[in-house]
C-alpha cells in the first residue's frame, strides 16, 4: 500500500521536488511567502484533498475540529507545554508538512493501513492533529510547497491532505487524541470529531479547490501550521488554539484517536514490544480501551494533571494515561478506532473505513479508523506511509521530547497515542507525543526516489544530486564522475565560508576511487599520454580534464583549478572547433569524462623504478585456540583453492601475484616453498624481538609453479600443529615478518593475518588485557579506543613506506584489543574481519566467503591519493583507512574496491556561482599486475549565495556518512557523551539555520525540515545510538573499536543500510521483485509475519509467534513455529516459490555487501530476539538510546533553542 | 741402574711423563739458579694397552684439602689395615671393602708398576657422545659438496646411539630440527645478534628441559633425546641427517659485487654453545664448526664486508689497525670460556685461501681442548683425511677422545704448582699446592681439558718452595700425582691416576747429578711453551728478548725462526694455527716442529738424517723434510732433471725408480699418521714450493757468504737471517759477558 501511495506521491515528488528542489526552496527561503502560502494552501488543499476523497474528510471537516482543537490545543499546549510547550508539536507538523504530506498520502492511500489510520485519527482527532500536523505538514511541506505544486494535483492534494491527515492524524490520534478523547473521552471526541470534520470538511472543499483556491487552505494551514506553533506554546495555548481551529484540532484529533489508540495502546502497551501487541491490543481495544484507558488514566493522570494544568488537563491526562497504557499504539490505535472511533467519529468512521483504502484523504485522516477496521497489518504498513505526517508530529514530540521521559505525563496527556508509539518500549511512561507514522519515514523517501527515477542519472549536468544509494539505477559519464566513485554531502556549495558556517552543513565528499561498477556500465578507460607521462597543469599539477580550457586555437590551456595557462604539448596538440573544444573532445576520455586513467611513467614509481608485481602473504595463526576452533584447518584447505583466483586484470592470463606463508604462535615460522624441492621447508624464527625474514628464494613464489610444494605445505600445517599447546601469540612481529618479506623482495603488497587472540607473548607490541567497562562513560573511555601502544603506529607508518598493506581475519574468543590490533590495517587501507566464538561449523561460511572476497577483490598497492580543488576551497580534512605523512596527500599501502574515503572541505576563499566548485581526485597506484597507473575522478558541484539552494541540493546519507566517520574519529579525543552533543549541536544548527532563513515564516514552535534532510534526525539518532557512541552492556570494547574503524572506510551506501538497515516483510516476498521495507520499529513487526533484517553485516530472518503454518513449511520445511531451530545459517532448499524468492532474495543481499551476512534466524520471543531488537532502531535501544520519535522531539527542542 | 736416557723413556712410556729435571734441586734458591724450572710434559691419556681399568672408585686421603689417592708410594699397614698418605701424612683406614688386604693380596693401586692406574668410576647414567655440525653455506658450490660429502661420512663412523646435530649458518643462523617427517623443520636466528644463552634456549624452546641431572650429571640418554629435537641419535635420524645435508644449498642471499659473504659465525658458534649448554650441560660434546672464511657480521665479526677492505694482517696488528680484532677476540673467549666450562669441546675447520679469523677464534679450540684444521678447501684431502682422522680408533674399538676432563696436580710439600700450559682451562682450585708464582695457566691445582685425545699434552711448571735453610732429609724423595677424570668415548667415566716421584738432590753437593738428569728435549719443549705462552700474550720482540736471556742452547735457535715465533711470512692465522698445535703436541711431535726433521736420499748409501742446513741441498739427493705441518719432498737439480727425463720409466734405470719412490714412501707413512695430516709438498730445486724448504734450513750459505763457501756444498738462500753459526757466536759472547 505504501508502496503504491509512495509512488502516487512520487510522481508527484518527482515534478514536486524538481520544482521544489529549486523553485520550490527558493520560495521557501527567501522570498517565497507566495509559495508558503500556497503551501499552506496545499495543506489546506490537501485537507480540502481529503474531503474529496472521503466524505472522510468531510467529516473530519475542518470545521468540527477547529471547535475541538482549541481545547485540544489547550490540552496540548498544556501537555505539551509543560512538556515542552506547544511549540513542538506545531512545529514538527509544519515543517514536515509538504513531504510529509506527499508521504502520509502515499502511505494513506498505499496502504490499507492508513486508511485504518484515517479512521482514528481521522474522524475524531484528526482534524485538529492533522490540522496541527498538517500545519505542521504545510511548513515542512512549504518547502514542499513545491510539492504542494505537485500536490495541487486532484493526487498529491488529496495524498498531501490525507497525509497531512493521516500523518498529523496518527500523530494526534495516538497522541493528542488518545489523551484527549480517552480522558475526555467524548466531550473530546465530539469536539475533536467535530474539529477534524471542520477541519477537513473546511480544508478538504477549500484543499482540494485549495490548490486551486489555495487561499483557504493556506491560511488554514498556515494558520494552522502557526496554530500549530501555538499548540507547542500551548500555555499560552489556549488562546492560540483558540485562535487557530488548527491547532486545537490536532489537540483535539488527538484526544479522539487517543482514546481509540489508548484502548488499542493498553493492549499493547503490555506487550508492547513484541509485535504480538497489536492483535492483542486489538483484542483489547474491544474491551479494553475502555477500562484501560481509566486504569491507564490513572498512571499518566498524575503527570498528565501537572502539566494538564491546563484546560485539556483532565482530559489529556487521561489520554495520556491511555496512551502510556497503549504503548501498543498502532495496534492499538487499530482496534481502539473502531471502539473510540466509533464513538467519536462513527460519522467519521463509516466513511473513513471506506475511505481509507479509497480515498487518501480518508486514509489520512481516517488512518486511525481504518487501522481499527484494517487490523494490525494495516498499521504496520501504514505507519511507514505515515511519515509524512512527520513532520506535523515531530513537533509534538519534541516538545514531548525533551521532556518526554519526565515529562512525558503531561506529553502523554497531549499525545496519548505517542507514547504508544514510543512507548512500546518506554510504553508505560510513554504518554509522549509523536505519531511514529507522522514523521519522516526513510522508508517512504527511499521509496519515492526509486519511484522517480526511471531514466538512467547522467553526470553531465553540473550540481545535479544523483539518485540515493538505496535506488538502483544507471550512470551515464557525460564529464563528472559516476556517484559510485564520488558522493558529496552538497551538490550546491555556498560561495562564501560564512554562508558555509551559518549553515553548519558539512562540506564533503565520500569518495570510492577504485569503486566496482555494476556490469553494464564501462570502467575507467585507460589513457597512455606516452613518456612523458600525463599532461598536468604546470602550476597546480591537476592532470588533464574535461575542465581545462583550451585557448588560442588549442595551443595552450587553462586550468580550471587554479587559472593558470599551460602550453600543449606538441604530440597533444589539437585543433578546436567552433565553440572552442577540441576536435577530439570525444575521443579523448581524459577531455570527455569524469573518470578515467592514466598510465604512469618511471617518473611516478618509487625510486624511478617500474614496480615488481605485488605479492599476498598469509600468516595464520597456529596456537591452541586457533587450530581447536578449526580455522587453521579451513583457511589451508581453502588456500588451496583460492590461491588459484588471486587477482588479475586479464583473466586470461596467470595472477602475477605471488604468495607466501607464514604460520606462528609465539614463535614464526616461515616456508621455503621453491618448486624445486621435494617438501616444503619450514625455518622458526624465536626471536621475535627483533624480526627478520630467514630466507629469500622460495619464500614468495608463483602459485603454479611451486604448486605441489604449497599443497604438500598446507596439507601438513594443520596436522603438524593440531596437537599444540602453545596458547600464547605474538601480533607485531607477524606483521613485521611481513613487511621484512615485502622489504626483501623489493615489491609492495598485502599480508593477510589470522589471528586469534590477545598478543601477551613477550616481543614488540605485547598488550595487555585493559578492557574496563568501568570506563566506559567516562572521560577516560576514550584511551580505550586509542592504541595500547605506539608500537603500531611506527610500525604501520613503515607498513605504508612499503606498501605493505594488512587484512586482519580474527577469531578472538575474548578482548584481543581491536583497537590497538588495527592500528595498522586501518592505517595500511587494509581491512579487519572479526569472527568472535568463531566455530568452524557455523561460522565457516561467512568467514570463507569473506576470505574469497578479499583474496580476489580488485587491488591497489602503494597508492597516493590526492584532491585538487579549484581556488577557493580545499580538502582540508579525510576520514578512513590511510596514513598521512603530510597535509595533502592520503597514503594508501592498499586500497581496494570497497574501500571509501570521506573528505571534508573548507573555504580559503570565496567561490563563484559561475564557475562551480570542482575537485579532482588523482590516485596513483599499483594494479595487481605490476601496473602503475593513476584513476583521476573529476567532479563539479554548483555554488550558491543563497542558503537555500544548499539546502535544497544536500544528500543526508552522505552527510550521514561524513558525520558518523567525524563522530566515530571523534572518540578518540573527547568522552562520548562530547561527542553526541556536538552531533546533535551540529544537526541542530543545520535545521535552525534552514529554519531561520529558508523556511517560510512561521511560529517558532514549528518543526521544519528541509526536503533533502527531512530524514538527518532519524538518521543522526542511529548513529548516535551507535554501539560506539552508546554502548549497551553487552556490547564489549573489541565489538565497538571494530565497529568503529569499520565506519571509518565505509562507502554512503554501506554507511546508511547499516546505521538504518533494512526490514523487509518476507511474507509479501513475490518473485521478481522487492518488498516494499518497513521501518525498523517493532511496531511494524506483525506477529504473523516473516522478516528479513540487514545492516551490511548480519542478516536476520525474524519469525513472528503466529505465522501461517504454510509459510512455515514454505521456509523453513517444519509447520511448528517451536521446531524451527533457530541455529541453522541457511535455509533448507525447498520447492517452492517463496522459498525459492527468499533465498534469492538472501543471495542478492549478499552480493551487494562487501561481507557475506551470516543468517541467523530469530524467533519472536526467543532470546536471541534481544539481539535483532538492537537493529530496530527506530526503537528505544537497550543501552538508552532514544527512539525516533522522541528524538526527533528533542532534536527540536534544540532548534527551537537556537532559534530564540 | 739403567741411565738417565732409558730412566727418562720408561717414565715415559708408563706414565706420560717428562720431566726437565730428573732429580730435583732440594730448595728455591738452587732451583731459581738452574734457570729451567722443574717442570713437565704430562700425557693425561697416553694409551697404555697393557694397561686394563680397574672397575672400582680410587680410595681417597680423608683429609679434606688433600683426597689423594691411595698409590704405590703411600705406607700402608696391613694388619691395621691403615695406609698412610704420602702427600699430607694423614693416616687413613682403608675402606671394608678392603678387608682382605693382606701384604700377599694387595690391590693394584698398591703395586709399583700401577703407578698409573686408571678406575672406571659408575656415577649416574653413561651420557652419549654428542657431535653438533656447525656448518657454513657461504662456500663455493665445490666446497660445499666436499663438505657435505664428508659430513655424511662422518655418520657413518660414528658409535649409533651418539647424538648429533647440524646447525648451518650463512647470513642467518639455522638450527635444524633432525626428527620431522615430511616437513624440514629449522630454527632460524639472524645473524647479526648478540643473544644470550637464556635466549637462545628460549628461542629454542628448551627452557623447560627435563630436570637435568644433578650437579651437571648428564641426562638419560633417552631422556634427553626426547627433550631436544635438535640433538637425535644417529641410528634414528640417519636418513633424515643424510638427507637433510644432501639438500644443503649455498646460502641464498645474493651476495653483491664487491661484497663479501654475509657469515655470522659468531651467532652460530653462540646458538651452538647455547644450545648443548642448555640440554647437554657436563656432558661430552664436540661442536664442530666448518668456515670457509672469516665471520663477516654480528659479533664475532672479523672483517667487513667490503672486499676492498681486507682482513687484518701482523702488520694492522702492530700498528693497532684491526678494528674488529679485540671485540671478537673477547667474544669468542666469552663462548669458549661458557664452552669450557659445560665440558665441550669446539673444533674448527677452516678451509680457505685466506683467513678466516683463527685468531680470533684461536681460543674456542684451545681453551677447550678442541681441533684446529687449517687447509685451502674442503675439497682436499687435506682436510678430507684430517677430518676422517678425527674419527680414528684405538686398538679396543674406542675413539681416541675423550671428554670432559679433570686434571688434578697434588703435590708433596717441598713442591707447588706454578702452572699449565696446553689446551685447558683453570677450575681456579685453590689448594695448598697451588703455587703463588704463575707460569702458564696458574693458580690452580686443576685444570679442566674439555677434549682430549691419546696425544694430548700439557706443560706442568712446578716451584720448589722449600726454603734453604730447611733441608730435605737426604734421601728424601718428592711426589707429584696427576688424577685425571674424564669421559670415556665409551661414554664411560674414568679417573685415571698417576703417581710419581723424584728424589731431591742438593745442588751445591749433586751439581753434577742434577745436571746429568736433565731432560734436553723436554726443556726445550717446556721453555718454547713457556714462549709460545708469552708470544700469545706479549709482543713479539719481547718474547724474544726473554728467550734469549733464557740462554737455551740449540734448539732455541730453530725455535727463534720458527712460526711459533716470529709472525714474518705468516698470517695471524696461521700463527695461531701453529701455535695451537704445539701447545698440545706430545714430545716428540713437539721436537719436530721446533727442529724440523731433514732426510737425505741418495744413490751413496740409505736414508738418512741430514743437518736442517743450506749445506745439506745438494743436487744428486732427495730430501724429505717433516716440520709437523709441511711435509716437503725436495729433488735435488740432478735427480730433478733426471726425473723430468723420464729416466724412471727405464727399465735400467729401476734404481732410480726405487730412490725416487723411497721418499713417498717414508712421506706416506708420516701421513697415516700424523694429526692434523700435513700439507704434502713435492718439488724439486727451483721450484715455487721449494720455498718451503729453503725457509727452514740453517742459512749456513747465503749471498752474502756464498763465495767463500765455494759452489759444491749446497744451495745458497736469499736471506738476511743470522746462520746458526753466528748466532752461536753471538750466543757464546753473550754468556761470557753475561756471567761476567
Amino acid at each position: 500500500m505504501n508502496v503504491n501511495q509512495h509512488t502516487p506521491m512520487a510522481s508527484p515528488y518527482g515534478q514536486p521536488q524538481p520544482s521544489f528542489g529549486q523553485p520550490g526552496y527558493a520560495p521557501l527561503d527567501g522570498s517565497y511567502p507566495a509559495p508558503y502560502a500556497p503551501y499552506n494552501g496545499p495543506a489546506s488543499a490537501y485537507q480540502p484533498g481529503a474531503p474529496p476523497q472521503g466524505p472522510v474528510r468531510g467529516p473530519p471537516t475542518s470545521g468540527p475540529p477547529p471547535v475541538s482543537a482549541p481545547q485540544q490545543y489547550n490540552q496540548y499546549s498544556q501537555s505539551q507545554g509543560s512538556m515542552q510547550n506547544g511549540p513542538p508539536p506545531p512545529t514538527q507538523a509544519p515543517p514536515r508538512p509538504a513531504v510529509s504530506q506527499p508521504y502520509n498520502q502515499g502511505a494513506m492511500n498505499l496502504s490499507g493501513p492508513h486508511p485504518s489510520y484515517p479512521q482514528h485519527y481521522g474522524p475524531p482527532s484528526t482534524m485538529q492533529q492533522v490540522t496541527n500536523q498538517m500545519t505542521g505538514m504545510q511548513i515542512t511541506s512549504g518547502p514542499p510547497t513545491a510539492a504542494g505544486p505537485g500536490y495541487a494535483p486532484p493526487h498529491s492534494s488529496q495524498p498531501p491532505v490525507s497525509t497531512g491527515y493521516s500523518a498529523a492524524p496518527q500523530a494526534s490520534y495516538t497522541q493528542a487524541p488518545p489523551p484527549v478523547s480517552s480522558a475526555p473521552t467524548q466531550p473530546p471526541p465530539p469536539s475533536g470529531p467535530a474539529a477534524p470534520q471542520q477541519y477537513y470538511s473546511g480544508p478538504p472543499p477549500s484543499s482540494q479547490q485549495p490548490f486551486n483556491s489555495s487561499l483557504p487552505p493556506t491560511s488554514q494551514q498556515q494558520q494552522q501550521f502557526t496554530s500549530s506553533v501555538p499548540p507547542h506554546p500551548p500555555p499560552q495555548q489556549t488562546l492560540p488554539p483558540s485562535s487557530y481551529s488548527g491547532p486545537v484540532p490536532t489537540q483535539s484529533q488527538p484526544p479522539v484517536p487517543p482514546v481509540s489508540q489508548a484502548q488499542q495502546s493498553f493492549p499493547t502497551p503490555q506487550p508492547p514490544f513484541s509485535s504480538a501487541p497489536p492483535p492483542v491490543s486489538q483484542s483489547s481495544f474491544a474491551t479494553g480501551p475502555p477500562p484501560s484507558a481509566p486504569g491507564s488514566f490513572p498512571p499518566q493522570g498524575p503527570p498528565p494533571s501537572s502539566q494538564p494544568g491546563s484546560f485539556p488537563p483532565p482530559g489529556p491526562p487521561l489520554t495520556s494515561a491511555p496512551s502510556c497504557q497503549y504503548p501498543g499504539p498502532m495496534p492499538p490505535q487499530q482496534q481502539p478506532p473502531p471502539s473510540q472511533p466509533s464513538p467519536y467519529h462513527s460519522g467519521h468512521h463509516p466513511p473513513r473505513p471506506q475511505m481509507p483504502p479509497t480515498s487518501m484523504a480518508q486514509s489520512n485522516h481516517l488512518p486511525p479508523g481504518p487501522q481499527g477496521p484494517a487490523g494490525p497489518p494495516g498499521p504496520l504498513q501504514q505507519p511507514p506511509s505515515q511519515p509524512g505526517m512527520q513532520t506535523g508530529y515531530p513537533p509534538q514530540q519534541n516538545g514531548a521530547f525533551g521532556q518526554v521521559r519526565g515529562p512525558q505525563p503531561g506529553y502523554s496527556g497531549p499525545y496519548p497515542g505517542q507514547p504508544n508509539y514510543g512507548a512500546p518500549a518506554p510504553a508505560p511512561p510513554a504518554q509522549k507525543r509523536l505519531d511514529p507514522d507522522a514523521i519522516p519515514s526513510p522508508i517512504q523517501v527511499i521509496e519515492d526516489d526509486k519511484a522517480k527515477t526511471t531514466e538512467p542519472f547522467t553526470t553531465g549536468v553540473r550540481g545535479q544530486a544523483p539518485p540515493l544509494v538505496t535506488t538502483n539505477f544507471q550512470v551515464q559519464d557525460q564529464g563528472n564522475a559516476s556517484p559510485r566513485f564520488i558522493r558529496c554531502t552538497a551538490y550546491n556549495m555556498p560561495c562564501t565560508a560564512d554562508m558555509a558556517k551559518q549553515s553548519q552543513v558539512p562540506l564533503a565528499a565520500v569518495i570510492k576511487p577504485l569503486a566496482t561498477l555494476p556490469p553494464d556500465e564501462a570502467p575507467p578507460l585507460v589513457v597512455d599520454h606516452g613518456e612523458s607521462g600525463p599532461i598536468r597543469c604546470n602550476r597546480c599539477k591537476a592532470y588533464m580534464c574535461p575542465y581545462m580550457q583550451f585557448i588560442e586555437g588549442g595551443r595552450r590551456f587553462q586550468c580550471g583549478f587554479c587559472s593558470c595557462v599551460t602550453e600543449v604539448p606538441p604530440h597533444y596538440f589539437q585543433h578546436l572547433d567552433h565553440t572552442g573544444k577540441r576536435v577530439d573532445c570525444y575521443d579523448r576520455p581524459e577531455l570527455s569524462l569524469g573518470s578515467y586513467e592514466f598510465l604512469a611513467t618511471v617518473d611516478y614509481c618509487k625510486n624511478n623504478k617500474l614496480p615488481p608485481p605485488p605479492a599476498f602473504i598469509f600468516l595464520i595463526d597456529v596456537s591452541y585456540n586457533a587450530v581447536k576452533s578449526g580455522m587453521v584447518n579451513i583457511v589451508c584447505q581453502e588456500l588451496k583453492t583460492l590461491l588459484d583466483c588471486l587477482p588479475r586484470e586479464n583473466p586470461e592470463v596467470e595472477s602475477a601475484v605471488r604468495v607466501g606463508f607464514v604460520t606462528y604462535n609465539k614463535v614464526l615460522h616461515f616456508y621455503n616453498v621453491k618448486s624445486s624441492l621435494a617438501q616444503p621447508q619450514m625455518m622458526v624464527v624465536s626471536d621475535v624481538s627483533d624480526m627478520f625474514v630467514p630466507l629469500l628464494d622460495g619464500f614468495l613464489v608463483n602459485v603454479n609453479e611451486s604448486r605441489q610444494v604449497i599443497e604438500s605445505l598446507l596439507d601438513q600445517i594443520p596436522e603438524m600443529f593440531a596437537d599444540t599447546r602453545e596458547t600464547e601469540t605474538v601480533f607485531g612481529p607477524v606483521i613485521q615478518a611481513g613487511l621484512e618479506a615485502l622489504k626483501a623482495a623489493d615489491c609492495a603488497g598485502k599480508l593477510f593475518v589470522f589471528h586469534t587472540s590477545l598478543p601477551i607473548a613477550e616481543a614488540p607490541g605485547k598488550l595487555k588485557n585493559r578492557e574496563d567497562k568501568k570506563l566506559i562513560g567516562t572521560d577516560k573511555e576514550k584511551s580505550l579506543f586509542q592504541p595500547q601502544v605506539g608500537f603500531y603506529s611506527s610500525l604501520a607508518k613503515e607498513c605504508v613506506a612499503q606498501g605493505c598493506c594488512v587484512d586482519l581475519f580474527l577469531f578472538p574468543n575474548q578482548y584481543v584489543d581491536v583497537a590497538t590490533l588495527a592500528v595498522v590495517p586501518v592505517s595500511t587501507g587494509g581491512s579487519v574481519y572479526k569472527y568472535t566464538y568463531f566455530q568452524a561449523q557455523s561460522d565457516q561460511e561467512r568467514f570463507l566467503n569473506d576470505l574469497r572476497r578479499d583474496v580476489q577483490k580488485l587491488v591497489g598497492f602503494d597508492a597516493v591519493m590526492r584532491v585538487r580543488t579549484s581556488t577557493g576551497i580545499r580538502a582540508t580534512d579525510f576520514f578512513g583507512s590511510f596514513y598521512m605523512s603530510n597535509t595533502t596527500d592520503v597514503e594508501l599501502a592498499g586500497l581496494d574496491c570497497d574501500k571509501a574515503i570521506t573528505v571534508e572541505f573548507k573555504h580559503d576563499d570565496k567561490l563563484s556561482e559561475e564557475t562551480g566548485a570542482l575537485m579532482q581526485c588523482a590516485v596513483l597506484y599499483t594494479s595487481c599486475s605490476g601496473q602503475r597507473r593513476l584513476r583521476v575522478h573529476n567532479m563539479a558541484v554548483n555554488c550558491c549565495s543563497q542558503l537555500a539552494d544548499l539546502y535544497r541540493n544536500c544528500e543526508t546519507d552522505t552527510i550521514i556518512n561524513y558525520f558518523s566517520k567525524y563522530a566515530f574519529r571523534g572518540v578518540l579525543s573527547n568522552p562520548t557523551k562530547a561527542v553526541r552533543e556536538t552531533l546533535v549541536n551540529q544537526c541542530a544548527q543545520i535545521l535552525a539555520c534552514y529554519r531561520k532563513n529558508c523556511a517560510s515564516p512561521s511560529s517558532a514552535g514549528q518543526l521544519i525540515l528541509p526536503e533533502c534532510m527531512k530524514l538527518l534526525p532519524v538518521y543522526l539518532n542511529c548513529v548516535l545510538k551507535s554501539d560506539v557512541l552508546l554502548p549497551g552492556a553487552d556490547v564489549s570494547l573489541d565489538d565497538r573499536a571494530y565497529l568503529r574503524q569499520l565506519i571509518s572506510c565505509m562507502d554512503v551506501a554501506e554507511s546508511h543500510v547499516f546505521f538504518y538497515p533494512r526490514l523487509l516483510p518476507v511474507m509479501k516476498l513475490e518473485s521478481g521483485s522487492l518488498p516494499v521495507a518497513v521501518r525498523d520499529s517493532e511496531e511494524r513487526l506483525s506477529k504473523g509475519g516473516v522478516y528479513l533484517l540487514e545492516t551490511g553485516l548480519h542478516l536476520f530472518l525474524w519469525v513472528g509467534a503466529s505465522v501461517q503454518q504454510e509459510l512455515l513449511l514454505n521456509i523453513f520445511g517444519t509447520p511448528s513455529f517451536s521446531q524451527i531451530d533457530s541455529n541453522v545459517t541457511s535455509l533448507p532448499v525447498l520447492d517452492n516459490p517463496i522459498s525459492q524468492a527468499l533465498r534469492e532474495l538472501i543471495y542478492s543481499f549478499r552480493a551487494q555487501r562487501s561481507r557475506y551476512m551470516k543468517l541467523m534466524v530469530v524467533k519472536q520471543e526467543d532470546r536471541a530476539e534481544l539481539i535483532f531488537r538492537h537493529f530496530l532502531v527506530e526503537d528505544k535501544s537497550a543501552s538508552g538510546g532514544a527512539s525516533y520519535v522522541d528524538f526527533l522531539c528533542h532534536m527540536h527542542k534544540e532548534i527551537r533553542q537556537l532559534l530564540s | 741402574m739403567t741411565t738417565y736416557q732409558e730412566f727418562i723413556q720408561q717414565n715415559e712410556d708408563r706414565d706420560g711423563v717428562r720431566f726437565s729435571w730428573n732429580l730435583w734441586p732440594s730448595s728455591r734458591l738452587e732451583a731459581t739458579r738452574l734457570v729451567v724450572p722443574v717442570s713437565c710434559l704430562f700425557t693425561p691419556l697416553k694409551e697404555r694397552p697393557n694397561l686394563p681399568p680397574v672397575q672400582y672408585e680410587p680410595v681417597l686421603c680423608s683429609r679434606a684439602n688433600c683426597k689423594a689417592v691411595l698409590n704405590p708410594l703411600c705406607q700402608v699397614d696391613f694388619r691395621a689395615k691403615i695406609w698412610a698418605c704420602n702427600f699430607c701424612f694423614q693416616r687413613n683406614p682403608f675402606p671394608p671393602s678392603y678387608a682382605g688386604i693382606s701384604d700377599v693380596n694387595q690391590p693394584a693401586e698398591l703395586m709399583p708398576q700401577f703407578s698409573t692406574i686408571e678406575y672406571i668410576v659408575q656415577r649416574g647414567p653413561a651420557a652419549p657422545l654428542i657431535f653438533l655440525y656447525v656448518v657454513d653455506t657461504c662456500l663455493e658450490e665445490e666446497d660445499l659438496q666436499a663438505l657435505k660429502e664428508s659430513l655424511q661420512m662422518s655418520l657413518s663412523l660414528l658409535p649409533p646411539n651418539a647424538l648429533v646435530g647440524l646447525i648451518t649458518f650463512g647470513r642467518m643462523v639455522q638450527v635444524h630440527e633432525l626428527s620431522c617427517e615430511g616437513i624440514a623443520k629449522s630454527y632460524v636466528f639472524r645473524g647479526t645478534k648478540d643473544l644470550t644463552a637464556k635466549q637462545i634456549q628460549e628461542m629454542l624452546g628448551l627452557t623447560k628441559p627435563a630436570v637435568t641431572g644433578q650437579q651437571g650429571r648428564p641426562l638419560a640418554p633417552q631422556d634427553a633425546a626426547a627433550t631436544c629435537k635438535f640433538l637425535q641419535p644417529v641410528h634414528r635420524v640417519d636418513m633424515n641427517l643424510t638427507d637433510l645435508l644432501g639438500e644443503l644449498q649455498r646460502d641464498p642471499w645474493p651476495v653483491p659485487q664487491g661484497k663479501r659473504p654475509l657469515r655470522s659465525t659468531g651467532v652460530a658458534l653462540s646458538v651452538a654453545v647455547g644450545l648443548l649448554e642448555g640440554t647437554f650441560p657436563n656432558t661430552g660434546a664436540r661442536v664442530m664448526l666448518f668456515i670457509g672464511g672469516p665471520p663477516t657480521q654480528g659479533p664475532g665479526m672479523v672483517v667487513g664486508d667490503e672486499l676492498k677492505t681486507p682482513i687484518r694482517s701482523w702488520h694492522d696488528i702492530q700498528k693497532d689497525n684491526a678494528r674488529h680484532l679485540k671485540k671478537a677476540t673477547k667474544y669468542y673467549e666469552a663462548l669458549a670460556n661458557r664452552s669450557a666450562t659445560n665440558g665441550h669441546s669446539i673444533d674448527i675447520y677452516a678451509c680457505a685461501l685466506d683467513q678466516t679469523g683463527l685468531l680470533e677464534m684461536k681460543c674456542l679450540s684451545n681453551l677447550t681442548g678442541g681441533h684446529i684444521v687449517m687447509g685451502d678447501s674442503f675439497n682436499t684431502s687435506l682436510f678430507k683425511q684430517t677430518f676422517q682422522r678425527v674419527f680414528s680408533k684405538d686398538y679396543n674399538g674406542d675413539f681416541r677422545m675423550a671428554f670432559g676432563g679433570v686434571l688434578e696436580v697434588k703435590t708433596s710439600r717441598e713442591l707447588k704448582v706454578s702452572g699449565a700450559i696446553g689446551p685447558c682451562v683453570s677450575l681456579n682450585s685453590k689448594s695448598p699446592c697451588v703455587s703463588e708464582n704463575e707460569l702458564g695457566i696458574g693458580g690452580t691445582s686443576q685444570w679442566k681439558v674439555c677434549g682430549l685425545n691419546p696425544s694430548t699434552t700439557l706443560g706442568i711448571y712446578f716451584e720448589v718452595v722449600n726454603q734453604h735453610n730447611a733441608p730435605v732429609p737426604q734421601g728424601g724423595r718428592g711426589a707429584v700425582q696427576f688424577v685425571t677424570q674424564y669421559q670415556h668415548s665409551n661414554t664411560q667415566r674414568r679417573i685415571r691416576v698417576t703417581t710419581i716421584a723424584r728424589n731431591w738432590a742438593d745442588a751445591q753437593s749433586q751439581i753434577q747429578h742434577i745436571e746429568s738428569s736433565f731432560d734436553q728435549e723436554a726443556a726445550a719443549v717446556l721453555m718454547a711453551r713457556l714462549g709460545v705462552f708469552r708470544a700469545e700474550s706479549e709482543e713479539g720482540p719481547d718474547v724474544l728478548r726473554w728467550l734469549d736471556r733464557q740462554l737455551i742452547r740449540l734448539f732455541m735457535f730453530h725455535l727463534r725462526r720458527s712460526p711459533f715465533l716470529q709472525v714474518f711470512n705468516n698470517s695471524p692465522d696461521e700463527s695461531s694455527y701453529y701455535r695451537h698445535h704445539f701447545v698440545r703436541q706430545d714430545l716428540t711431535q713437539s721436537l719436530i716442529m721446533i727442529q724440523p726433521i731433514l732426510y737425505s736420499y741418495s744413490f751413496h748409501g740409505p736414508p738418512e738424517p741430514v743437518l736442517l742446513d743450506s749445506s745439506s741441498i745438494l743436487p744428486d739427493r732427495i730430501l724429505l723434510m717433516d716440520t709437523f705441518f709441511q711435509l716437503v719432498i725436495y729433488h735435488g737439480e740432478t735427480i730433478a732433471q733426471w726425473r723430468k727425463a723420464g729416466y724412471q720409466e727405464m727399465a735400467e734405470y729401476e734404481n732410480f725408480k726405487q730412490l725416487l719412490q723411497a721418499p713417498l714412501d717414508d712421506a706416506q707413512e708420516i701421513l697415516q699418521t700424523r694429526f692434523p695430516m700435513p700439507r704434502y709438498i713435492d718439488t724439486e730445486h727451483g721450484g715455487s714450493q721449494a720455498r718451503f724448504l729453503l725457509s727452514k734450513v740453517n742459512p749456513s750459505q747465503t749471498h752474502n757468504n756464498l763465495y767463500a763457501w765455494g759452489q759444491e756444498t749446497g744451495a745458497p738462500i736469499l736471506t738476511d737471517d743470522v746462520s746458526l753459526q753466528v748466532f752461536m757466536d753471538h750466543l757464546k759472547k753473550l754468556a761470557v759477558s753475561s756471567s761476567a
